[in-house]
């Protein structure tokens, strides 16, 4: 065989694949966000004293983590036209990507949480907090603070998931790639740089959320 | 939705099943190589070997099966679909899973490797019979982990274009215009397959927290 290497197309569609970056980054952040919002609410309705809230939070949680996300979009790319919200692409696949991110961000903030002691909490009362200030500032940081290596991984997870959003012809990376390549014929070439891409990306992911904790979290523990 | 859709997914069923199970099979194979290679104590092979590790655990599965299946037909070898999606999840899972047991050897107290080391075992007598054995035990909720993620992972053969259950639900919902009732049942499908892995998973867990207690 003589296959020769040609990164022409690659190079020439460089300016689109730089700009897919950023794609990939909005519905990275915003599904992250999304995430974070569903997390906290779901430890909320999963920590309520209403039995069936707690249930339909550990029935959601558990449908979302058996089935691939793949399926997850697809089924909300059809659905949410049926409930009535005609959506582009790319705000669907934010909001696949949060529903996605919030059963796992459930599970991992829940542990956090439980990790809490409940004297922490009845001095916080004690002292005159209010119940949302307790939550806000005793139970909610120091949980975040605890569980934050493990919720940094599971969102560089998200940032990579963002690839099957492609699926549904979000604007990210993997969809601009896959046209580039089906202009070219340049499969090897295209898909070789464009994961490189991704790695840099998940890098750069990583250093965001160090350098989070740092700023966030950086207060001494004692 | 009728039967015989009904047994067309059943089909692309059959090779989710057989593409996790060829996947998780040589995935563990060569995962145990890597997780050993990434303890051997040799510092350039351990540097390779956590090279090979970070870029599969920092790229998208999508990217490294479509180079994985490009990269195959570029280097001569013309296979199935399939089996360059296998390729694929074997490497994938190989990655993930030396991680994991890599950290579970690590996890193994170190005055069992001295004892055996004392004891004049050989390295392999060691490791076989003395790390590795225990190594396992504490690795066994995350193993199974991440066999599901690596389940609902074959779902990603779809977009290289292999007939898996994810496809046959595509084919179906395209036939019948049925979009939700067939990505719930494939949906279903595969929750059947996980939804058991999972509850087992996080039941060895809660054991082996309790009896470390």
């Amino acid at each position: 065989m003589n296959y020769t290497l040609d990164f022409t197309p690659v190079i020439e569609g460089m300016p689109n694949l730089l700009t897919a970056c950023l794609g990939t980054f909005v519905l990275a952040i915003c599904g992250m966000l999304l995430a974070t919002v569903i997390g906290i609410g779901g430890v909320v309705l999963r920590t309520s004293k209403i039995k069936a809230l707690r249930w339909l939070v550990i029935g959601f949680v558990e449908i979302i983590r058996n089935t691939p996300f793949l399926v997850q979009i697809f089924f909300i790319y059809f659905a949410l036209p049926l409930a009535g919200l005609r959506l582009d692409p790319t705000p669907t696949a934010i909001i696949a990507l949060g529903i996605n991110g919030g059963a796992y961000a459930i599970e991992i903030i829940r542990g956090g949480v439980q990790s809490i002691s409940k004297g922490q909490v009845e001095a916080g009362l004690a002292l005159g907090l209010h119940k949302a200030q307790v939550f806000r500032l005793i139970v909610l940081k120091p949980a975040l603070r605890a569980i934050f290596p493990s919720l940094t991984s599971q969102f560089v997870l998200l940032t990579l998931t963002t690839s099957i959003a492609s699926a549904i012809s979000a604007y990210e990376l993997t969809s601009v790639s896959q046209r580039i390549e089906s202009d070219s014929f340049r499969s090897f070439e295209v898909y070789f740089t464009v994961t490189a891409f991704y790695l840099v990306i998940s890098w750069l992911m990583m250093r965001l959320f160090a350098f989070f904790s740092a700023r966030y979290f950086a207060y001494p523990v004692k | 939705m009728g039967q015989d859709e009904f047994l067309f997914l059943l089909m692309g069923l059959k090779w989710t099943v057989a593409l996790s199970v060829v996947g998780f099979v040589c995935g563990c194979i060569a995962g145990l190589g890597i997780a050993l290679a990434r303890t051997c104590g040799s510092r350039p092979v351990e540097t390779v070997v956590s090279g090979y590790i970070a870029i599969f655990q920092g790229t998208p599965l999508l990217m490294q099966l479509f180079v994985v299946y490009y990269g195959l037909a570029l280097i001569g070898i013309k296979v199935d679909a399939w089996v360059a999606v296998s390729v694929g999840l074997t490497l994938h899972a190989s990655a993930y899973l030396g991680e994991i047991w890599r950290g579970a050897i690590e996890a193994v107290p170190k005055g069992q490797t001295e004892a055996s080391k004392a004891l004049a075992l050989s390295y392999v007598s060691r490791m076989k019979d003395v790390v590795l054995p225990q190594a396992l035990r504490i690795s066994l909720p995350a193993t199974i982990g991440f066999l599901v993620q690596l389940i609902k992972g074959t779902s990603l053969a779809s977009i290289v274009g292999f007939t898996e259950l994810t496809r046959a639900g595509n084919i179906i919902s395209n036939q019948i215009f049925q979009p939700l009732t067939v990505f719930g049942i494939v949906g279903i499908l595969y929750f059947i397959m996980c939804c058991p892995l999972t509850i087992y998973g996080a039941h060895l867990e809660r054991k082996f927290a309790a009896s470390a207690r």
